[in-house]
């Protein structure tokens, strides 16, 4: 496996792996937070089975936690690598004349996710750790909701995670796509997967931005 | 009794090569491992000697001015390759190749060379395509073909326009598995500068390496030449700009004779000059000829009218255009030779009827192709009551599949759209069939040097046929070269490696440093291209599509006082010890300086017309070419004696014993 | 046509180079990049300077020697061409030019605008070829019938024409395309498969040894492609580079 990542086209399949992985994250993250504008009570039900079950717990978790590290620094190396392999830039370089902003700025909307899960992990992981483990707090399955809706109460936090979402929407507009070409799926039905790509981009990105401005207004 | 000895082995026309090779000597395998092979140049015939001659066991050092072997203008070659399958059933065989070949090149080549050039050519398309060259296949799976010109059966295998390309591509990665298994040094972005003899035998070049200037001397047993034609000398051709003669005419100054020099090709479908700034002229493949219909208007003021705008081609009907391929040769039409292609354009343009603001083009029309195909596409489709307009669409579509990079090209170059317009082209010089001569074992009047590929005489006579040339330049290089050259060099088993420390060595890398120098401090007058373009305007006008030999009389003087003025005051700038596309051109053009009068001499010599040799005085009523085969059925191999008009004249004659010599007739 | 043309001027391949200014007057629409380029060389000749050295060789976009990045962008603004089959017509008087060479530590200047790109030899040497004798000992060519649409497209990844424009254009400067469609070629025919897993991973190793970046599918190597070789290469080439790791 070692000699694997050694080159080129292996780190760009694992690089579309664990993004084609985030990605699927994302679905199931998004459909927990919908309930959230739906009913508490289902949300607060389905927080506290991911934050106790075992296998989430112990296996999913530390999954995750791999793919997004993975993630970011392969991205890095990549990035490093990358810009080594042009010592003498370009005086003018028309990049718009062949390639769209998102697949040239990939490390910059990667950068922008960065941070804001820095703030979200801030906002839910670490309290949810110093909850649990440092505080042994006994579990309290109702708990959840009120803690996410109280969130959003600031402004400030909400267009923070505004922002980051169309972050998240210009990385994926490329990222997604561009995954399966790196896994070799460039074919007949490539068009139509494009289309569901993009349509997924924006669609998902939007349902985080209505759960953070609904709450918010309804803070209000 | 001739010096030239061409070594034809005795017997049967269809035995002669195989005899031949059971007879000659070989070496062992064990003893390739010490024999070195200089290979200057590496387009068909030099890369794929190359590649054999390392399989083969020797050690082959490859030379190219290119920075890539892959770049070298083989690849340029567009319409196909010529090979006797017979996969189409049309009736043909080794036979019919062998006689187009030789009646093509109007009666001018050796039969012994061309029957093993046919003999040899199915198994160049085996060889191609177990390599991996995409070649065009039919639904069914199996090869496709196409016709070229001068021929009645269909027996040209392609790769869309782009078969030349897709060859070398084959030659060049024969070429990397020997490098990789490091039995090929390749040197790219060098150039041969002079041959070295020792005792009479080549024995190395000097060569300049194009980025240091370093001036590097490589000694090897045997150097093979393949280092293209000479079309440059006309400074407009649609060779590549770096195309030169500097190898093949060093080793002409060494000794080895020059063959055949005026027998120059000039292709019928180019696109015109568009204007003095004009540095290389374009092909439209002959392909184009298969469905493309050749003509001009049946009236001077509709080809004046269009010529200054006032009228558009497509405004003509049927009966005021004048098909003049179909007209004169109905047998062959538009697929006639290229020399009687050519001709007959010239010809139409000089009458008045040319159709541009220079009266040098005609048209080649697509509108029937595109009917006819449109038709047939629609019909096979189920369509059977289409529109004229589907019609149309369809047969756009048909011939895109067929020309699209050919169209695409023209278009890129000219802004105008051939599906809509018919193309404008004019005769352009394309490739030269004189060269180094060379025995049937392809070794030059010196020992030990050998030309293959169109830097030799060649098979082609006075003529090339469509298609042909890849063919020849394969044959040579895969299966002709690598056997005939063991024959040499199994007297080479004992020599031991070749030492570049020699007197003669010593002389050539002078010689050569000193003319460089001569180059860099010459007067600085004029740049090279003055020289080059000048040179250019008097091969055409004075040797070009016709000739005569008052105006060859006056190139001789002309290229010679050009000459002279060229070393008095030509103008290098930069220096030689670094990358000098001015040192570069130079070096070459004092050379074509030096060709162009040896070129003017034969073609002067040369009382007759023959294939792409056109003398106004020779010639019928009909204004067809008149051969005289009383005189001139030789090959005409000229010895370098100082000045090129002294050059001493050694005659090849030429017997013919399994083909009966006509009046080549496309009627 | 009159022009401003800012050229990248450098006299070897360790000296330190430099944009320069030019004005040029007199140019045609009928006129190619290259053509133009000689005229004002011509012109630097006549004044007793240097010429600007630029690689070219057979002007009609097959050779791919001719090798500029123009305003931004290899072999210019025009679509499915070289910079020798780009025409003045595609630009306007009083029109500023950038012309600088292709820039990728794989690609170093040699001079001027010419850069070495033997790093692309280098890559086919690894594995691009079929390991069969030249000798004419094979077999009748139509004994394997091919796929006419596999041989279509084998012949479409064939016409890489190695002018380096994918890498000029990627701002990682990979090579993915050139080497993906060399794979492809072979892949695609039966001739090439006996050889496959050793072909893809040898050229794959090769193409990172040479120092070229990594491809991130902005796909502007297929935009700027001469001859529009298409991004499916790269793809096959992946799938072929891991199944033939998987198989070790």
């Amino acid at each position: 496996m070692g000699g694997l990542i050694q080159s080129s086209t292996a780190r760009k399949f694992a690089m579309a792996i664990s993004g084609l992985f985030l990605i699927l994250f994302l679905a199931q993250h998004l459909t927990i937070n919908l309930t959230s504008v739906i009913s508490a009570d289902l949300f607060n039900e389905l927080s506290h089975f991911m934050g106790t079950n075992f296998l989430v717990q112990a296996l999913l978790q530390p999954v995750l936690i791999f793919g997004v590290v993975f993630h970011f620094v392969m991205g890095f190396i990549l990035e490093i690598r990358n810009r080594n392999a042009r010592d003498v830039g370009y005086v003018k370089f028309k990049g718009s004349a062949n390639s769209s902003w998102m697949s040239r700025n990939m490390i910059y909307s990667g950068l922008v996710i960065l941070a804001f899960l820095a703030l979200h992990f801030y906002d839910f992981w670490v309290p949810e750790l110093v909850h649990k483990y440092v505080q042994s707090h006994p579990e309290d399955p109702t708990r959840y909701y009120a803690e996410t809706v109280a969130k959003f109460e600031s402004p400030i936090r909400t267009l923070l995670y505004v922002i980051s979402f169309i972050f998240l929407m210009l990385h994926l507009l490329h990222g997604f796509a561009s995954s399966f070409q790196s896994i070799g799926f460039n074919n007949k039905y490539s068009k139509g997967l494009q289309g569901f790509t993009k349509a997924y981009a924006v669609i998902v990105p939007l349902g985080f931005i209505f759960i953070a401005i609904f709450h918010y207004i309804n803070s209000l | 009794m001739s010096v030239l000895d061409s070594k034809i082995p005795k017997g049967p026309l269809d035995e002669k090569w195989k005899n031949h090779k059971n007879n000659i000597n070989l070496v062992n395998p064990a003893n390739k491992r010490n024999i070195d092979v200089i290979v200057v140049g590496t387009g068909l015939a030099g890369g794929s000697a190359a590649a054999t001659l390392a399989e083969l066991g020797y050690n082959v050092k490859t030379f190219c001015y290119q920075d890539s072997p892959r770049r070298a203008h083989s690849i340029a070659a567009q319409g196909g390759i010529n090979a006797a399958k017979n996969y189409q059933g049309d009736g043909d065989s080794n036979y019919r190749l062998f006689y187009d070949t030789v009646k093509g090149g109007d009666y001018r080549s050796r039969e012994a060379n061309v029957y093993r050039l046919a003999e040899v050519s199915g198994n160049i398309i085996d060889q191609c395509v177990a390599q991996g060259v995409p070649f065009a296949r039919e639904y069914g799976g199996l090869l496709d073909n196409r016709s070229f010109g001068g021929v009645l059966v269909s027996r040209t295998f392609y790769a869309k326009g782009q078969t030349g390309q897709q060859l070398l591509l084959g030659a060049y990665s024969a070429m990397n598995r020997q490098i990789n298994r490091g039995k090929i040094q390749a040197f790219n972005r060098h150039e041969m500068m002079d041959l070295v003899l020792v005792d009479g035998k080549a024995r190395g070049i000097i060569a300049r390496d194009m980025i240091t200037g370093e001036i590097q001397r490589h000694a090897a047993h045997a150097v093979v030449l393949a280092s293209g034609g000479y079309g440059n000398v006309f400074f407009l051709s649609t060779n590549a700009m770096g195309s030169n003669v500097m190898a093949a005419w060093r080793a002409h100054r060494r000794g080895a004779y020059f063959a055949n020099p005026c027998y120059t090709q000039i292709h019928p479908t180019c696109i015109p000059v568009s204007g003095d700034h004009q540095s290389k002229l374009t092909l439209m493949s002959e392909s184009l000829r298969n469905d493309g219909r050749i003509w001009v208007p049946k009236k001077k003021e509709d080809a004046e009218a269009i010529a200054a705008g006032k009228k558009k081609p497509t405004d003509l009907s049927e009966e005021e255009r004048d098909y003049y391929l179909e007209r004169r040769y109905p047998a062959f039409g538009n697929l006639v030779p290229r020399d009687v292609a050519s001709r007959a354009a010239k010809e139409r343009c000089d009458a008045g009827f040319g159709v541009n603001k220079t009266g040098e083009a005609v048209f080649l029309d697509f509108a029937s192709a595109i009917k006819r195909y449109g038709k047939e596409k629609a019909f096979t489709s189920g369509h059977k009551n289409p529109t004229e307009a589907e019609i149309i669409k369809l047969g756009k579509e048909a011939v895109e599949a067929k020309y699209g990079n050919l169209f695409q090209m023209y278009e890129k170059i000219t802004d105008q759209n051939p599906y809509e317009t018919p193309m404008m082209i004019y005769p352009a010089v394309h490739y030269t069939m004189g060269g180094l001569w060379v025995d049937y074992n392809l070794q030059t009047t010196i020992p030990g040097c050998y030309a293959a590929g169109e830097a030799n005489f060649s098979d082609h006579g006075a003529n090339r046929l469509g298609a042909s040339a890849l063919m020849q330049g394969l044959a040579d290089g895969y299966f002709v070269l690598p056997y005939t050259i063991g024959d040499y060099l199994s007297n080479d088993i004992r020599t031991g490696e070749i030492s570049a420390d020699t007197p003669e060595f010593d002389q050539a890398e002078k010689d050569v440093k000193d003319k460089i120098d001569r180059l860099m401090n010459a007067g600085g007058q004029h740049s090279v291209d003055y020289y080059h373009k000048k040179l250019g305007k008097i091969m055409w006008n004075k040797c070009g599509m016709a000739r005569n030999a008052k105006g060859l009389e006056e190139a001789l003087d002309e290229i010679k006082s050009l000459r002279e003025d060229f070393w008095k005051n030509v103008k290098v700038t930069g220096t030689a010890n670094t990358k000098n596309a001015e040192l570069e051109k130079a070096g070459r053009v004092a050379d074509f300086l030096e060709l162009g009068e040896l070129f003017a001499k034969d073609a002067l010599h040369r009382n007759e017309s023959c294939g792409g040799h056109f003398r106004e005085e020779y010639q019928t009523e009909e204004g067809e070419a008149l051969r005289d085969d009383e005189n001139y059925k030789y090959v005409a191999a000229w010895e370098y004696a100082g000045n090129p008009r002294d050059a001493k004249l050694h005659k090849e004659d030429l017997i013919f014993d399994n083909i009966e010599l006509k009046t080549r007739s496309y009627k | 046509m009159k022009l401003t043309l800012k050229i990248w001027r450098q006299e070897s391949a360790n000296a330190k180079g430099k944009m320069v200014d030019y004005q040029i007057d007199g140019v045609e629409g009928d006129m190619s990049f290259l053509e133009m380029l000689d005229v004002l060389n011509e012109d630097l000749v006549a004044k007793g300077e240097e010429p600007v050295e630029f690689d070219h060789d057979c002007r009609e976009g097959i050779c791919g020697s001719c090798s500029l990045q123009i305003n931004g962008e290899p072999h210019g603004p025009d679509k499915l061409i070289t910079t020798c089959q780009l025409h003045m017509r595609s630009f306007n008087d009083g029109d500023t030019i950038y012309i600088e060479p292709f820039r990728a530590k794989a690609f170093p200047v040699i001079k001027d605008l010419i850069v070495d790109r033997t790093s692309f030899d280098r890559i086919q040497h690894a594995g691009g070829y079929v390991s069969v004798n030249t000798s004419g000992n094979t077999i009748d060519a139509n004994s394997i019938p091919v796929n006419k649409h596999d041989a279509d497209d084998s012949f479409n990844a064939a016409t890489c024409i190695g002018c380096g424009a994918c890498v000029a254009a990627c701002k990682n400067a990979s090579a993915m395309l050139f080497t993906s469609a060399k794979v492809s070629q072979y892949a695609l025919l039966p001739q090439g498969q006996v050889e496959a897993t050793e072909r893809v991973q040898a050229m794959v190793r090769q193409m990172d040894e040479e120092g070229f970046g990594n491809c991130s599918n902005t796909g502007a190597c297929e935009i700027e492609c001469p001859k529009g070789i298409s991004l499916e290469n790269i793809a096959r080439m992946n799938r072929e580079y891991m199944a033939a790791t998987s198989k070790g």
